[in-house]
């Protein structure tokens, strides 16, 4: 089974370098949106899948990640892979404080802390006092970067687009591999069994306030990671980009795909990339009531995600045929 | 200080706005244990229904009771049709069909009636006005009051209040003791989707009826009704009022209007931690 | 929730599609059959209403092609719905530009974009100053009277019939409030400071606008200039009404419609309220027999039976139609992006039926705002009355 997944993900990330090769501009550009969502919605599947703790705020982070790197890009003229890191960080330590009091909460009341961080984030980012530095309303126009210069001294031609994808293609496949690791070992082990029974893993010795904290920064500097690659591939932040319904998309985006689960991240992601336009495309007069008939629709059909559909498929097949002895052992 | 008096007014009757839709939430609350986030957008085009019936001709009292009859009616018709198939799924996925169906009423709404905001008229007497308070905004205070009122002895005193209480809290215990919890969630959502539209009819007036009128209102409501406690209705408006009230004056001679949303905030949540279970909520004790 | 109404909103835009053939000059987005259109529009989320406008220029351009189309040109208007959202709308623009191969809409997110691709924004459907600016922004062209434009009438209005004037402004928190904001605070001049006394903001997403009101009543201010878009012009009048204050009263052209601002305000309380206009207003009487708005009536039933009658922003969609159809006729064959730049900046005079008697659309190489008359009115309670000059700021 391992063998197969570790297959189906290499050939997955070779079909995913050589898409932009056979894609026009336009599409490599959806594609590397694609890519942004679904770093931003690893981030939040770690807090929420793994760890049990609902996030109605995570566009908040998203925008803290897109503004550092607008900032930095825009007053320090620092380069744009600079900020990415940077960004990072700053999303780290906020989570990381965010998670402190938000031990106190569970439930309903994480769901409005964090709801109500949402809410706060554009009249911030629009706040007189920071004006200077966030552009107000108006929010920060960006550049998008060319391909390296020793990329062309190589002899590799590439577009502005074709680079921005592959530039997030390997941040994303080096924090999905982070993430496997954390979510595969001790951490991760922590993170599932203070979801399942909190009191029971406090008994057995694990610190849950640490991992909890921790949770929220580490997810909110992946969606914070997410954010800076967003706002570079759009070129613009605005306030009013990152209003409650983000977060609420990013939710969206988890469940559709699948809770706790790295592959629903991807499945979540096309998902609140592509549906909207369908839905357009389908409806002028209403595109929303195509989408929520599409939103519920899945959910009826997949009540654990993509991510679970293709899991409970998978396992049927398997044990259509005759089982192998290690593989009937629960 | 008549400046500081003309606020607290005026934020008591946004705060009552506030009130009327959160009771709605923790009526849904108490018969189901969820939060349903398009309950606003529900009480939106249960008031939509009753605009369309007063152009119609009807009178305002018999839209009203007409109106509050259908969205009853509606709200068992969405419990059994669109929320049982998830019965049984994880949380989230249920408030994903919330938000689903928060879009599709909200888009349906602007696709029938479209976007213009319309006026929806007021059946209290221009008597009921006081100084610095328009006759509607008393009256829909009162209305407020008196939902609160029959909800209260609703869940303490009747029957079918308590058997929905015990089926939220315990459905398999309740089944024992022969209470048909099925049905008593789709009563909940009935009753919940009555009480918003009382709401949604009362808030009209005073923001003007549109697809968005009660999004924003939302999140206030949510706020007002885990600062009250989400299980106690008194709580519930006594938190709509503490919010409506708060905001005004924070906005008026503390931080200014632009923050004053961001600052009320952090003040319920910071309630919240030293407070977990709100002014009059329940504490909740859970046996491991 | 979102807030940047008028600024981002609805964003028509022009272009053109299609191989080039010989002799007749084509660029992407034309051919000796079909123009194509592109447009970004919100059709859902919480900006829904400039739908409306998307709509009306769909159904006008569909009356076109039943006219025989342009120079024998069908049109093929494209729109995408943006969700009000810089992402998707910057998302949407590329796939009409690169994609589709038309010209298209724009808001800030794209504004470079699109001038870097060359491709002719038309009629960008916002008021924001930014619109204007032909030398940065060679491709990129607004529609309506800029916000500063109108806030500064206003502010030479009040200078004129009351220098002592205590002020109190009510506006929204985003790029178009502000707009208005600084057009205003730069028409008073040196006073501004002085002569504005109160200043109080919100957000879109708050309920009512009443506590703002009470602020602003309490500074004792005697002119008010109200910044807001429609729901909540028509709570601040309620409001400023039913307190007790009675300022004289400066309305935004974005909300001055009778029917569906004033008369949900209340008409008794809208009484001396002062605005400036270039369309017609739907629900005003005065235009019940005006043939302009007969004609746009009719169009509306045959094209648009859905559109709501009331919605000034059927008219306004309609008019920027009309605007476009006659830039592409100006172009003859020459169906080229640079031609239709060339054609946008080259109007002269032009009249549509449905804008105020007396005001003409006009544009050139450096005035890429082609409405800038507007005539201030005064609302009797009935309807709007025009008073005073048709106040131009044109070259």
């Amino acid at each position: 089974m391992s063998k197969k997944l570790v297959t189906v993900t290499i050939l997955l990330i070779v079909l995913a370098c050589v898409l932009p090769l056979v894609l026009t501009n336009y599409r490599t550009f959806q594609a590397t949106l694609v890519l942004v969502y679904a770093i931003a919605l690893l981030g939040l599947n770690i807090l929420t899948g793994y760890n049990g703790q609902i996030s109605l705020g995570h566009g908040a982070f998203y925008a803290i990640g897109a503004y550092a790197a607008a900032m930095l890009m825009d007053q320090a003229g620092m380069p744009y892979w600079a900020t990415i890191p940077i960004a990072g960080a700053v999303c780290l330590v906020i989570g990381f404080l965010f998670g402190l009091p938000a031990l106190r909460l569970e439930g309903l009341y994480l769901a409005l802390a964090t709801f109500a961080l949402a809410v706060s984030m554009p009249p911030i980012l629009k706040a007189h006092f920071l004006e200077k530095w966030t552009g107000g309303v108006q929010g920060i126009v960006i550049v998008k970067p060319d391909p390296p210069a020793w990329l062309a001294a190589a002899g590799v031609k590439l577009s502005a687009d074709q680079w921005l994808y592959y530039f997030v293609l390997a941040i994303a496949i080096v924090l999905f591999i982070a993430g496997w690791n954390l979510i595969s070992g001790r951490v991760g082990r922590a993170l599932v069994a203070i979801r399942d029974h909190h009191t029971a893993a406090e008994a057995m010795g694990i610190n849950s306030a640490i991992y909890k904290s921790l949770a929220f920064g580490v997810s909110a500097m992946y969606t914070g990671i997410a954010g800076a690659l967003g706002a570079i591939a759009v070129q613009f932040v605005a306030p009013d980009s990152f209003t409650v319904f983000l977060s609420i998309t990013f939710l969206v985006g988890i469940v559709v795909g699948g809770l706790a689960s790295l592959s629903g991240a991807l499945h979540g992601a096309l998902f609140i990339q592509f549906v909207p336009n369908i839905a357009d495309e389908l409806s002028k007069a209403a595109p929303w009531a195509v989408f929520g008939v599409f939103l519920i629709g899945f959910v009826y059909l997949m009540p654990t995600g993509v991510a679970g559909a293709l899991r409970a498929l998978t396992r049927r097949r398997s044990s259509g045929k005759l089982l192998h002895p290690k593989e009937a052992l629960p | 200080m008549e400046a500081v008096l003309l606020q607290v007014l005026a934020g008591l009757a946004t705060g009552g706005i506030y009130a009327s839709l959160a009771l709605a939430l923790v009526m849904i609350y108490q018969a189901t244990h969820l939060v349903n986030f398009a309950q606003g957008e529900m009480a939106m085009f249960a008031t939509y229904i009753a605009w369309s019936l007063v152009n119609a001709g009807v009178g305002y009292w018999p839209a009203f009771l007409l109106t509050v009859l259908i969205a009853f009616v509606l709200g068992v018709l969405i419990e059994r049709v669109v929320i049982r198939p998830v019965e049984n799924a994880p949380v989230l996925a249920v408030v994903v069909v919330f938000i689903g169906l928060l879009v599709i009423l909200n888009s349906v709404a602007g696709w029938i009636f479209t976007y213009t905001i319309k006026s929806f008229p007021s059946p209290f007497p221009p008597a009921l006005g006081i100084r610095y308070m328009s006759p509607h905004q008393v009256g829909a205070l009162l209305v407020t009051l008196i939902v609160l009122a029959l909800l209260y002895l609703f869940f303490r005193f009747t029957p079918l209040g308590l058997a929905m209480r015990a089926a939220a809290q315990n459905p398999v215990s309740s089944r024992l003791v022969g209470i048909r919890v099925g049905w008593m969630l789709a009563l909940g959502w009935g009753l919940a989707a009555a009480v918003g539209a009382v709401a949604g009819m009362m808030v009209a007036p005073i923001v003007y009826l549109d697809p968005n009128m009660m999004s924003g209102i939302l999140l206030y409501a949510f706020a007002a009704a885990l600062l009250g406690g989400i299980d106690s209705p008194g709580g519930a408006v006594v938190g709509g009022l503490v919010v409506g009230v708060l905001e005004n004056l924070l906005g008026a001679f503390v931080i200014g209007n632009e923050l004053k949303l961001v600052v009320a905030l952090v003040l319920i949540v910071g309630v919240l931690l030293v407070r977990p279970s709100g002014f009059f909520g329940s504490v909740q004790v859970s046996r491991v | 929730m979102k807030g940047r109404l008028f600024t981002i909103a609805a964003l028509l835009t022009v272009a053109l599609a299609f191989p080039a053939l010989a002799q007749k000059k084509y660029d992407p987005g034309a051919s000796d059959k079909e123009i194509k259109v592109g447009n970004t529009n919100p059709y859902s989320g919480p900006a829904s209403a400039y739908g409306a406008i998307g709509k009306s220029i769909a159904a006008y351009f569909r009356m076109v092609n039943d006219r025989g189309g342009i120079n024998g040109r069908k049109l093929n208007f494209i729109s995408y719905d943006d969700g009000y959202s810089p992402p998707k709308t910057v998302e949407m623009a590329r796939k009409l530009v690169e994609q589709d191969q038309v010209g298209t809409p724009s808001n800030t997110a794209i504004h470079k974009y699109m001038n870097a691709k060359k491709v002719p924004q038309l009629f960008v459907a916002t008021g924001a100053t930014k619109w204007n600016d032909a030398k940065s922004f060679p491709w990129t062209m607004g529609w309506q009277p800029n916000y500063q434009t109108e806030a500064r009438i206003y502010a030479r209005h009040i200078l004129q019939t009351k220098p002592n004037a205590k002020i109190a402004v009510l506006y929204q928190n985003d790029d178009y409030g502000k707009d208005y904001l600084k057009g205003f605070e730069d028409g008073l001049g040196p006073q501004a400071q002085k002569m504005i006394v109160a200043k109080a903001s919100y957000e879109v997403s708050e309920p009512t606008v009443d506590s703002q009101i009470l602020q602003l009543k309490s500074s004792g201010a005697d002119v008010f200039f109200n910044i807001t878009t429609p729901k909540f012009a028509a709570q601040a009048i309620r409001a400023a009404y039913d307190s007790g204050w009675k300022p004289t009263h400066y309305l935004n052209n974005v909300s001055n419609s009778v029917g569906s601002v004033l008369k949900p305000a209340g008409i008794e309380k809208a009484v001396g309220i002062i605005t400036s206009a270039y369309v017609k207003d739907p629900t005003d009487k005065r235009w019940a027999n005006d043939p302009g708005m007969k004609a746009w009536r009719d169009f509306m039933a045959k094209y648009n039976p859905d559109g709501d009658t009331s919605d000034p922003f059927n008219v306004y969609g309609y008019t920027v139609a009309a605007t476009l159809e006659q830039v592409l006729k100006q172009c003859g064959d020459t169906l080229t992006r640079e031609n239709v730049m060339k054609q946008a900046a080259s109007l002269k005079r032009f009249r549509i039926d449905t804008l105020l008697p007396g005001i003409t659309i006009s544009t050139g190489p450096s005035d890429y705002a082609p409405i800038e008359a507007m005539q201030l009115e005064r609302f009797n309670g009935h309807e709007f009355e025009l008073f005073g000059e048709v106040i131009s700021n044109e070259q």
